[in-house]
């Protein structure tokens, strides 16, 4: 017992935190050491800042952070809306859109991400004339949209079948039903699981710059390109990106608490 | 009472879960103003009965009459009727997002499109009826089981229906609460509106039925006046049933 309250201490648990970090720096230290890697880590902030005559600008890393940021929040936005599309045809009357809506669930969820995105780039892009950015929101929403998909009916279905039935017995129909009883419920079930989605799709959005739509990993590659940099950029986003959906998961816990406590 | 008119009528009423036959050849009529008070053994289709009379179960066959309109697949008049049909759950089924005002106001807003103001002054006046008015701004969990059912019966009455199911309405409740729920179902009955009851509460019985219906294995066994039906009745197996639940 006397062991255990000092390892779970607090002071203790920085430091083992302190020493895992410092193991992992020293591995990929040493590790780069044996290759002969020439650390460069001081041209790394004139790809982040530059002062101009004097003015302040913003340079590639950051513009690839807000090119990342407004793709992942268009395509969050529309995978939400296909995402409840799929839901309601899937829990429908209706056997042709279950049908449809199951078909394209188990398609889009079994197939890489990146064939997806040359799927919707080479082929539908060609066909419905779509850009690299609209056929990269495509395929962002649309992944992103299927898991969305299960989740809301996953929350709907949570609701108790008896709130259905109060629901049509004053005369609701079923879209009413579905508006003010049905989805106020089940938004409280649906909310933590979608933040995973967020930050899913923050990370999923890398996958663009195969087909070199401006967001941070591209940003990233074409600094490399230019300056061999690989470990400090690359560290250098993978940063970026995890301060960030740290900051988005902070930022949701927050309101999962709210909708905890009111009921 | 005779020249009154039918509300509701079942003729040859059935309904199957996949082989299992609920209700076998039910023929039922409900007049207009019509106390009915429907009892039996657990699993002998009394729910399943007032289900169908809202459509919350569809039948298999025969024919389902309310206010004249046929219940069938045609289900573009199913609204209208259920507006004119209120239904009280053995399980309350209230709104737990909502408050209790909201919950009243939510029918009268979004069906029958009454005003804000018009639909909040419905719901405190049937808060008033069923005696809690001082609850209106709390949400469902915070009450007693006999508060909510009371809430359920006035979120009921809002849509100011003709007719007026209850599914074993104390069922679910503390001994000590049944009370309460029972004097407003009382009330309810003098004020005139046609009721249809299932319940094995037969002090309530006695006291507002017009008609009692004793139903086994989906069949309605015995329809009698109460005073018939509780010392004279016909069936065997209705009154084996009656010592049952009366000697406790």
């Amino acid at each position: 017992m006397q062991i255990k309250r000092i390892t779970t201490s607090l002071p203790a648990s920085i430091l083992q935190y302190l020493i895992i970090v410092g193991l992992i720096i020293y591995a990929a230290y040493s590790g780069s050491q044996t290759m002969g890697y020439n650390w460069q880590w001081s041209r790394v902030p004139q790809y982040i800042y530059e002062i101009e005559d004097g003015v302040f600008v913003w340079k590639e890393i950051p513009r690839g952070m807000v090119g990342t940021i407004i793709l992942s929040a268009i395509s969050f936005i529309i995978a939400i809306g296909i995402g409840l599309a799929l839901a309601l045809l899937r829990l429908s009357d209706l056997i042709v859109g279950r049908a449809l809506s199951i078909t394209l669930l188990e398609i889009i969820r079994n197939i890489p991400i990146i064939v997806l995105l040359y799927v919707c780039y080479y082929i539908f892009g060609r066909v419905f004339d779509l850009d690299r950015y609209a056929a990269s929101v495509l395929c962002l929403s649309l992944y992103s949209g299927v898991q969305i998909s299960e989740i809301i009916r996953a929350g709907i279905n949570a609701v108790p079948k008896g709130q259905w039935e109060a629901s049509s017995s004053i005369g609701m129909s079923k879209a009413q039903a579905y508006r003010y009883i049905i989805i106020p419920q089940s938004i409280r079930l649906i909310i933590p699981p979608m933040t995973g989605e967020a930050v899913q799709m923050i990370r999923n959005s890398a996958i663009v710059s195969v087909i070199a739509v401006l967001e941070l990993t591209t940003a990233g590659r074409n600094i490399i390109s230019d300056t061999y940099m690989s470990f400090e950029i690359w560290f250098t986003v993978a940063a970026v990106y995890l301060v960030f959906t740290l900051i988005l998961s902070i930022f949701v816990s927050g309101v999962e608490r709210r909708f905890a406590t009111q009921t | 009472m005779n020249q009154k008119e039918a509300v509701i009528e079942l003729q040859g009423l059935n309904k199957f879960y996949d082989k299992f036959q609920a209700l076998k050849d039910v023929d039922l009529t409900v007049k207009s103003g019509e106390r009915m008070v429907i009892c039996g053994p657990s699993g002998s289709g009394k729910s399943t009965l007032i289900r169908c009379v809202n459509r919350l179960e569809e039948h298999s066959s025969g024919r389902l009459t309310v206010n004249g309109y046929e219940l069938n697949e045609d289900t573009k008049n199913i609204r209208e009727i259920r507006q004119n049909v209120g239904m009280v759950f053995q399980q309350f089924n209230l709104f737990p997002h909502l408050t209790v005002l909201e919950n009243l106001t939510i029918g009268p807003k979004r069906v029958r499109k009454l005003s804000n103001a018009e639909a909040e002054k419905l719901a405190r006046n049937y808060l008033e009826r069923v005696h809690i008015p001082e609850q209106a701004d709390k949400y469902p969990s915070q009450l007693s089981g006999g508060q909510q059912q009371r809430v359920a019966i006035a979120r009921s009455l809002c849509m100011e229906p003709e007719i007026l199911l209850f599914d074993e309405p104390t069922s679910a409740l503390d001994p000590e609460m049944i009370n309460e729920v029972l004097d407003v179902m009382v009330e309810l009955a003098e004020s005139g509106i046609t009721m249809v009851c299932v319940t094995h509460e037969m002090g309530f019985a006695r006291k507002v039925a017009d008609t009692m219906v004793f139903m086994e294995d989906g069949e309605i066994v015995e329809t009698a006046p109460p005073e018939k039906f509780f010392t004279n009745p016909d069936s065997d197996r209705c009154r084996a049933f009656l010592d049952q639940i009366l000697d406790h």
